[in-house]
């Protein structure tokens, strides 16, 4: 490495310490003033057939400029009158711009490992570290070995071709002025594929919901928002997890993801009943030794008085010591007596027992940094 | 990374062609850099070091995103230096490098010849180092936040400069005196009286004549004390000498103004340096350069070169068919009031003098003009004509931009209107002890094209915290004369009375 490239090294850290920081502004962590300057550019993109937008934050710091009347000199055909067709755009640097907005343009969002970053430094959540056996060994086919055979679909171009390149110059038919490579059979060279290993840490979360008919759309609704951003930030954590859902009002049942936020039941509520039924299901399929255990219950708060001392019990001697966490969110309604909170917090006191009000969307955000604060 | 060896041949080859050409340049020094290296150096402005600050990163941001989409894509970069330093992209293929590389001697040649470039510093890439390294020593003895919330406000103010100024031999500052003593009062100048016998006097000197000179004479004196005497189009100038801060403060305000300096004659004469170098990259390539069977490559590159997207002109389009028409018009005698007055169609058409000044004439034009005075003097109806450039204005009542005129003067005088003082206001500082409170009134003067207020109010606002008295600004908002001010605490905003002849509208 020569100076100069040593110094093109160095850039590079620069420009990422630089793009860093903006990127910190852009989320608003810092520099909170200058987030007003922000404009949400975008970029058109082509990705196949679709016009895609690529979103461009971009901050324009204050200045004495001229405002929108100012007017400018294009060239090509049309009549006095005639619109100019989208936005002006900035022409700067060489090569064809992006094209012109048509009618189906998608937008490139975040991808859900991006949102789970971005939340995850909004709330300053902490790295999960798993439970300690990572027992389960799951096989990875990974392609990073060379063989002299395969299908042409799997064939090495740097390798085959660098193999022809080292037999034309021992031949002696290789010209520098006219360098012609032809890979012959033996030159060839396929990527291949080696099974590995992998010890994994494996999660299941379990979403409990209260259905009886004091919980209404609105409650279903901050239920939904809640465990979405709990699933992003979970699944940014492990590599795979497993999702349970449980409905219960009097009685328990599990259900799938459609259902669970759909079904509307009602009728009185037994919430013991739902504890129950997902300690079963972890003592049949989910050895706390192999699995890290998630539990989210949310509910309005109402419970038949007789059931808090057995839904209390069941916590404490069969999910407790066996899950990671357990969280309860309590959402509020009409109806609802939210008492269970209060009695959940008087009862017992646990490292792994969580509990928070939602009581609207904007807690919700609270209720995340509090359920997922801890790192377990 | 060096040139590889057949790139090196290659760059000499070009090298030689160019000085056959006449071109005279800085010696260039080329680097091969990845995609992403470029991207980073673009962002940087050029230059592997600056000083530490999020705009590089928000650009790099955007190139980044632009080249992964495959949009948009820089094949050269070039800075302004002795020697010349440019970065050739690694992934290009061999007949876009040629092209890149006579276009890169094209520009060393302008950097060094056009009168514009003369004040600049030659040793740039070792100066903005150094601007990085105190900037960031700054930052390190006064805190990061605080150094780059200051540059935040510099930056904001830093099209404030008078780009027409680099001529001027500015007086040294006056060390260790402060700027607001006032002078002592010179003996009161009296109003000359013409000699004349008494009964005359009242003739010869009228009383109103008297009154007005004295008033003239108190004006001038007034105009004296004033600070700055004249308006002061060098905003940043100014502020340096002027401004309370800090010595670290100072040196921030005068390293933001110094590159702003280096950089204008760049968009100063965008149009002329592209052309000029796509000018010259066409017929080193088209004579020379290329073999037979890269001459379809070639065309295709260079058509995207200079393709004019709809509604804007594309500087490196119109920059090299001006000079083309230059040197057209000029081998064939076409100017000059005998070519002016001719009327006839017929005889304009043949009109050939063989006079075959072409070649000296664009040397000439590329050594004393800029965007301004080149389009100025040789944009032609037949141009505007032949490349059908149109006038387009925002129109409030459809929200869109609209073609508003193909008349050469409305088309010339728009083009001229963003072309001068570089697309920015005219700003200056008229009084820096306004209301003899100390506060600063700047003046914009307006020629048809109000500020965005928004973005007026909050540089006043950043301006505030350079000059740490109330900041006024007179301009127009919504067509009337107002003075926008900011006290440090809260934004006011008073009618004032501004003379309709100093702001006659261009439109």
């Amino acid at each position: 490495m020569n100076e100069r490239d040593f110094a093109l090294q160095q850039n590079v850290s620069k420009i990422e310490r630089d793009h860093g920081r903006f990127r910190q502004i852009v989320r608003g962590r810092i520099k909170k003033d200058l987030r007003k300057y922000m404009t949400r550019g975008e970029l058109i993109g082509k990705k196949g057939k679709d016009l895609v937008s690529i979103p461009l934050p971009q901050i324009e710091l204050p200045r004495f400029r001229f405002g929108k009347n100012q007017g400018g000199v294009g060239a090509g055909e049309g009549e006095v009158g005639d619109p100019l067709g989208g936005q002006e755009q900035e022409g700067e640097g060489k090569g064809e711009a992006g094209e012109r907005p048509g009618e189906h343009v998608l937008e490139v969002d975040l991808t859900l490992e991006e949102l789970a970053k971005i939340l995850g430094e909004e709330l300053e959540l902490p790295n999960i570290l798993p439970k300690g056996r990572r027992t389960v060994l799951a096989e990875k086919e990974r392609y990073t070995s060379i063989r002299r055979q395969g299908p042409e679909s799997l064939r090495h171009f740097k390798r085959t071709y660098v193999r022809a390149l080292r037999r034309q110059i021992a031949m002696g038919m290789y010209d520098p002025k006219n360098p012609r490579i032809i890979p012959i059979k033996e030159d060839k060279r396929f990527k291949s594929w080696k099974v590995t290993f992998v010890p994994e840490s494996n999660a299941v979360i379990f979403y409990m919901m209260d259905v009886s008919g004091s919980m209404g759309d609105e409650q279903k609704e901050l239920v939904r928002t809640t465990a979405f951003w709990i699933d992003t930030w979970l699944r940014s954590q492990y590599r795979t997890i497993e999702s349970r859902y449980i409905t219960h009002d009097a009685a328990a049942r599990e259900v799938d993801q459609e259902t669970f936020y759909r079904t509307r039941e009602s009728g009185g509520t037994a919430i013991s009943t739902a504890y129950r039924l997902c300690a079963n299901v972890i003592e049949k399929l989910y050895s706390p030794l192999d699995w890290n255990i998630y539990c989210f219950h949310f509910s309005d708060g109402d419970n038949l008085l007789s059931d808090n001392e057995h839904c209390f019990r069941i916590l404490k001697e069969e999910l407790l010591p066996n899950v990671n966490l357990f969280c309860y969110g309590q959402v509020r309604s009409l109806y609802g007596s939210g008492e269970f909170k209060r009695k959940l917090d008087d009862a017992m006191e646990a490292d792994n027992l969580i509990t928070a009000d939602i009581r609207s969307k904007e807690e919700i955000y609270d209720a995340i940094k509090v359920f997922l604060g801890k790192g377990k | 990374m060096n040139l590889t060896p057949e790139l090196d041949d290659l760059k000499e080859e070009i090298k030689a062609h160019a000085m056959d050409c006449g071109l005279d340049f800085f010696d260039v020094v080329f680097e091969m850099c990845t995609y992403d290296q470029i991207n980073q150096i673009a962002a940087l402005g050029g230059f592997p070091t600056r000083y530490p600050h999020w705009k590089f990163g928000m650009e790099y941001e955007r190139l980044s995103k632009s080249y992964q989409w495959g949009l948009a894509k820089i094949y050269e970069m070039v800075i302004n230096n002795d020697p010349c330093y440019a970065y050739l992209m690694i992934s290009n293929p061999l007949v876009d490098q040629k092209l890149v590389i006579a276009h890169v001697y094209a520009h060393s040649d302008f950097f060094k010849n056009n009168c514009f470039f003369a004040h600049t510093s030659r040793k740039a890439i070792d100066e903005m180092a150094n601007h990085g390294a105190r900037i960031r020593s700054y930052s390190e003895r006064h805190g990061h936040e605080r150094v780059e919330a200051f540059l935040d406000c510099c930056l904001s103010i830093e099209n404030l400069i008078d780009i027409h100024s680099t001529g001027i031999r500015r007086q040294d500052p006056v060390k260790g005196q402060t700027r607001f003593l006032e002078e002592p009062d010179e003996e009161l100048e009296k109003v000359q009286r013409i000699r004349s016998k008494d009964y005359m006097d009242r003739f010869v000197n009228p009383t109103e004549f008297l009154e007005a000179k004295k008033q003239e004479l108190e004006d001038a004196r007034k105009k004296k004390k004033r600070i700055p005497a004249e308006p002061e189009h060098d905003v940043l100038h100014f502020l340096i000498e002027y401004a309370p801060l800090e010595p670290w403060q100072r040196d921030v305000l005068a390293i933001v103004r110094e590159e702003a300096y280096y950089f204008a004659p760049q968009w100063m004469t965008k149009i002329m340096n592209e052309g000029w170098a796509t000018y010259w990259h066409s017929r080193m390539m088209t004579e020379h350069l290329c073999t037979d069977h890269e001459i379809v490559d070639f065309a295709d590159h260079h058509s995207g070169t200079v393709a004019q997207p709809p509604g804007q002109i594309n500087p490196y389009k119109v920059g090299v068919e001006l000079f083309r028409d230059i040197e057209e018009r000029w081998n064939k005698g076409r100017h000059g009031p005998a070519w002016e007055d001719c009327d006839d169609y017929k005889k304009r058409r043949d009109w050939d003098t063989k006079a075959m000044e072409g070649r000296a004439k664009i040397f000439e034009v590329r050594k004393f003009h800029n965007d301004v005075t080149f389009i100025d003097a040789f944009l032609t109806p037949e141009f505007c004509e032949e490349h059908r450039l149109y006038g387009y204005a925002f129109n409030p009542k459809t929200g869109q931009y609209e073609i508003t005129s193909r008349d050469f003067d409305d088309i010339k005088r728009q083009l001229l209107g963003n072309l001068t003082n570089g697309g920015q206001p005219f700003i200056y500082v008229q009084d820096a002890n306004y209301k003899n409170r100390g506060e600063l009134y700047l003046r914009h003067r307006f020629e048809g094209v109000e500020l965005k207020t928004d973005h007026a109010r909050d540089t006043l606002r950043n301006l505030n915290v350079i000059w740490s008295r109330p900041v006024h600004l007179e301009t127009f908002v919504g067509g009337k004369g107002k003075l926008l001010s900011f006290d440090g605490n809260e934004h006011k905003e008073s009618e004032i009375a501004v003379e309709a002849e100093e702001h006659a509208a261009l439109a």
